[in-house]
């Protein structure tokens, strides 16, 4: 019994979580490229199949089929490894994201979670940072100095919004003492989903997620903090020197790391799978998942197409002299009200 | 004053995000080209053609005004006399050789307001890409024919 649960059962969980992910992402490239057409007054991609459901596929086959191009001077063992390092963690954010509550199955209760680990919180920072190494790595073995200068940029970008992101969850977690029992709090995703929250700390936390989306932008490097790949000042930053699946692979990333951020910020502030109903149906845990993440990720192309990207010191001025603070003041006026409460 | 300016800030980047969402309801402005027509303006001006009187005689008398006319050398004609039993023109004269290189053509309209006959107009066929040079030098008989563009005149 004990090598099902421990092996059969969390394998396939893991080949689900990752197909559904992959699609997810080429379903992701759609529904940006579809909504900034949108929002620029075009139509979006409309050639391949009805509303271009069909351009995601061709984009992976061509991207598949074409030609791989090592650089000369390239540091190929490295140039070779790093899009697989830069997309590994981010698809191993999930593993511990909650996307529904617990189903019977053949007698079992399976937990919809890849794994229910009680560190939680901490895999989720851990492997945010580590998916860096990636990038630097994939810009520094291209023998390339845009692809380094962009690399560079990329370190300190993320290393500089991980401190807000970091503070702002140390403050959701103190509130998560309020809810359980021992009065320690907890760094589980699962139990911080469906802890019962009084309204008034619901919207304390809910004061958060503007500044929390803000980091969440520069820490995926999307627009309009992609610095990585400014193609006005560095081509494609650290992608430069990347051709086909490579390429590919780093595109994957950059909408994993969406997906996943997305789907902690979900899970910690917008209650996760918890809807209506969900206790009787629990499949629809899964479904109100997703469609929240979809809303986060509509708030992200919204983001792209209303906010022009700023300077590169501004980026790092903001985040210092003025996210920081911020975040540090929330982090006080936190304490004091789950003190108090 | 950081604390104004930053919420200051705040409400522009909110009326940037209202910008986009006013555009997102507002749907594509696009026109699917070759499926959907064109909207032009009545005095669009695209390619040349050469038009007939009713009873099927050619408008063009030869005079060469719009060779005269043209500004950049695009048009070339050469005149002959008509034979009285099947004339080709109402006039003494008609257009043997009439051609017009659309290469050289920069679509001004002098011919137009040169022509005493009103015999050749800019109508509004622009589909006009070819893969020769020589297909882009259209002569007589081409430019009689009537054509039927892929367009919609819109109100002026």
């Amino acid at each position: 019994m004990d090598w099902i649960n421990l092996v059969l059962i969390p394998g396939i969980k893991s080949v689900i979580l990752v197909v559904v992910l992959l699609t997810g992402f080429a379903y992701a490239t759609w529904l940006e490229r579809k909504l900034i057409g949108r929002f620029q007054l075009r139509l979006g991609p409309n050639r391949a199949w009805p509303f271009g459901l069909g351009h995601p596929i061709a984009d992976a086959l061509k991207m598949i089929f074409k030609e791989e191009i090592i650089p000369a001077r390239a540091d190929k063992l490295l140039y070779v490894i790093a899009p697989a390092l830069a997309i590994a963690p981010a698809l191993l954010i999930f593993a511990v994201v909650p996307v529904g509550p617990g189903i019977t199955l053949f007698g079992q209760t399976i937990s919809l979670q890849v794994a229910d680990v009680n560190i939680g919180f901490l895999w989720v920072l851990a492997v945010a940072s580590v998916g860096v190494y990636g990038v630097i790595l994939g810009g520094w073995a291209s023998n390339n100095k845009y692809s380094l200068l962009g690399a560079l940029r990329t370190s300190a970008q993320m290393l500089s919004y991980e401190l807000p992101m970091g503070i702002l969850l140390i403050a959701l977690l103190l509130t998560t003492t309020l809810g359980t029992a021992d009065g320690f709090g907890t760094l589980s995703l699962n139990q911080i989903v469906q802890m019962d929250r009084p309204w008034w700390l619901w919207l304390w936390i809910w004061i958060a997620f503007p500044f929390f989306f803000i980091t969440m932008l520069a820490e995926t490097s999307r627009k309009p903090f992609d610095f990585p790949e400014t193609e006005n000042e560095l081509v494609a930053g650290f992608q430069t020197e990347y051709g086909s699946i490579k390429f590919a692979l780093f595109y994957m990333t950059e909408y994993l790391h969406i997906i996943g951020a997305c789907g902690v910020a979900v899970s910690v502030f917008f209650g996760g799978w918890r809807g209506p109903f969900v206790e009787q149906v629990p499949i629809l845990g899964p479904l109100y998942f997703a469609g929240k993440i979809i809303a986060l990720i509509f708030l992200f192309i919204w983001a792209s197409a209303s906010v022009p990207r700023p300077r590169y010191d501004q980026l790092l001025k903001f985040c210092w002299t003025w996210l920081f603070p911020v975040s540090l003041i929330y982090l006080a006026i936190t304490a004091v009200i789950v003190t108090l409460a | 004053m950081a604390v104004i300016d930053s919420f200051k800030g705040a409400a522009e980047i909110v009326r940037g995000f209202g910008i986009t969402l006013k555009n997102l309801v507002l749907g594509p402005v696009t026109y699917q080209y070759p499926e959907q027509p064109m909207p032009i303006y009545p005095r669009f001006r695209a390619r040349h053609e050469l038009r007939r009187y009713e009873n099927g005689l050619e408008r063009c008398i030869g005079c060469m005004l719009c060779e005269a006319a043209c500004p950049t050398g695009a048009i070339h004609v050469e005149a002959a006399e008509n034979d009285p039993a099947h004339p080709n023109s109402p006039g003494e004269r008609y257009a043997k050789i009439w051609e017009v290189n659309l290469l050289r053509c920069i679509y001004c309209g002098d011919c137009e307001t040169a022509c005493p006959v009103e015999a050749v107009v800019l109508g509004h066929e622009f589909e006009l890409a070819t893969y020769t040079r020589e297909g882009f030098l259209w002569t007589k008989e081409e430019l009689l024919k009537p054509v039927n563009p892929n367009v919609v005149v819109r109100a002026e």
